[in-house]
């Protein structure tokens, strides 16, 4: 039962990291048909804005510094994924090839660039002494870290689901993702709403680039590539242009993820792309997909 | 100034030039509707005069060439857009698909419940789970909510029952008594009793202009849009 609830646990912690890699992944292409492959460098420069903030800012790592950590992380993603929709994708709307290339150029830039400065390997991310720490339910012993993953993508879920349910840009946006021409039909620039997914997106791959670091042991150039493929895996499976569908499907991939690896033996990675598989037969457009283009 | 004008207007789309040097003018404070076969390029040219579908010639709203023209600043100039199929937004209320449509301070929520009673009873129900004709007093009452120079409106009947047909055609019989108006609608019954103008398209160009009491002709009728007259 304990080793149960440890993967279970564990297993929602991971999915709370994919859900911040997913959320913003599904929003931009739900909105604005952009299959975002820089993705992937906004969770990197979270999680070296995060690392700078830690060490260079504040060396001393404190609960408070984690947290200047993980917004600093945030707005940094978010401002930069704002500087690369207003250089770059404004000027390639409907153009998916040309964007999908220049994404994904622009993801190797900032890996190289970011090796360049700080080297390939991977540096430790200083957290506050209390992550370390593990907690008691029951029989099992959890890591403490596995809450603040859940509770910083709790935190986020709800911000998210406020801004779409309760605010003017949040119903541009729902709609955006429903029929974008018929948005700016209504006399609505929609490239406001553009703008906002692509820092929301940004900002929640931010924070979750600083907290992967730490789930991962470290802060490398190369991270947001892998874990990319999982914000992809995460969007398919639980509906583009939902981040109530990417929230469950990334539950769904880090628990079994975590489960298939213990039970068969390293078989996570394998049982994910089964689901995948499963959902492509099966509901093409994932658990909640909303997207109309 | 509320009046359009279009001159030499080509669209092509997929390598198909479906408007071929389209040539119209729409008067202020009138209604006119433009007519033809199915697959002429009336929905193209509603879509063309909107920003929605890129077009070359020009187009003039009260003056300002708008051909070029960000679909959002098209509407913004006072152009208010019926679209063909209503394209409403299915997963919001009815009250979030009107508020999105709101531009102007005081939007016109009276008028629209006035003309539509049953959508006051409705605003919480997801656009998506109304009836077709419940659809298309939604996509309608977008366009009403706010102080238009012009209404453009695309087959606001098409797919209707009898009986919504009538409330759909009073709505904008109601309108048209105050408003310009661009309609493309195959229900000729509605376009004689609302229109002042008609045009009638063929193969991507305007082959008449002139007005309502040729429909009375069974054999214009016929000639030009390939359908009776007496029952549509």
């Amino acid at each position: 039962m304990s080793t149960f609830l440890l993967i279970l646990l564990t297993g929602v912690g991971l999915g709370a990291l994919y859900f911040l890699v997913a959320s913003g992944l599904s929003l931009i292409y739900g909105l604005m048909g952009v299959l975002n492959f820089a993705h992937g460098a906004f969770l990197t420069i979270g999680a070296f804005t995060g690392l700078w903030i830690s060490t260079k800012v504040f060396p001393n790592p404190t609960t408070w510094t984690f947290i200047a950590a993980m917004i600093a992380g945030g707005i940094a993603a978010g401002l930069f994924a704002l500087l690369m929709e207003q250089l770059v994708i404004n000027r390639l709307y409907n153009r998916h090839i040309d964007q999908a290339l220049v994404t994904v150029g622009v993801g190797l830039v900032v890996t190289a660039l970011l090796a360049g400065w700080f080297g390939s390997d991977a540096r430790l991310f200083p957290t506050p002494l209390w992550f370390m720490k593990a907690v008691t339910i029951g029989e099992a012993i959890i890591p403490i870290d596995r809450f603040v993953y859940i509770g910083v993508a709790t935190i986020l879920l709800i911000a998210m689901l406020s801004i779409l349910r309760f605010t003017r840009i949040g119903l541009i946006i729902r709609a955006g993702v429903e029929n974008r021409s018929m948005v700016s039909a209504l006399g609505i620039n929609v490239r406001l709403a553009f703008s906002t997914v692509f820092f929301i997106g940004g900002f929640a791959a931010g924070v979750g680039g600083v907290l992967i670091s730490v789930f991962s042991y470290g802060v490398s150039p190369q991270m947001g590539g892998s874990w990319l493929i999982y914000g992809f895996i995460v969007v398919v499976v639980g509906g583009m242009g939902s981040i109530t569908g990417s929230a469950i499907a990334a539950m769904l991939i880090g628990v079994t993820n975590q489960f298939a690896n213990y039970y068969l033996t390293g078989l996570g990675d394998f049982v994910v792309v089964i689901i995948l598989a499963a959902v492509l037969l099966t509901k093409p457009s994932g658990l909640l997909g909303k997207v109309n283009h | 100034m509320s009046s359009l004008e279009v001159k030499d207007l080509h669209v092509t789309i997929n390598g198909s030039h479906i408007l071929q040097g389209v040539n119209f003018f729409v008067p202020e404070n009138k209604v006119t509707a433009l007519l033809g076969r199915n697959g002429v390029g009336k929905s193209t040219t509603l879509k063309a005069i909107m920003g929605l579908n890129p077009g070359t010639g020009s187009i003039k709203f009260g003056g300002t060439e708008i051909v070029a023209m960000p679909t959002h600043k098209i509407v913004q100039m006072g152009m208010g857009y019926v679209p063909e199929d209503r394209e409403i937004f299915a997963s919001l209320t009815v009250k979030e698909n009107l508020s999105l449509a709101a531009r102007d301070a005081e939007p016109n929520y009276d008028l629209v419940y006035s003309l539509f009673p049953e959508l006051l009873t409705r605003t919480s129900q997801r656009a998506g789970t109304l009836s077709g004709g419940q659809q298309q007093m939604v996509a309608i009452a977008r366009a009403l909510l706010n102080q238009n120079k012009i209404l453009v409106v695309d087959e606001p009947t098409k797919g209707l029952a009898p009986k919504l047909v009538t409330e759909v055609a009073n709505a904008l019989a109601h309108v048209a008594d105050h408003s310009t108006m661009l309609i493309v609608e195959q229900n000729l019954a509605l376009v004689k009793a609302i229109a002042q103008n008609i045009i009638v398209m063929d193969q991507g160009k305007v082959v008449f202009e002139g007005g309502p009491e040729n429909l009375q002709d069974e054999t214009f009728v016929k000639s030009m849009l390939g359908v009776s007259g007496g029952h549509k």
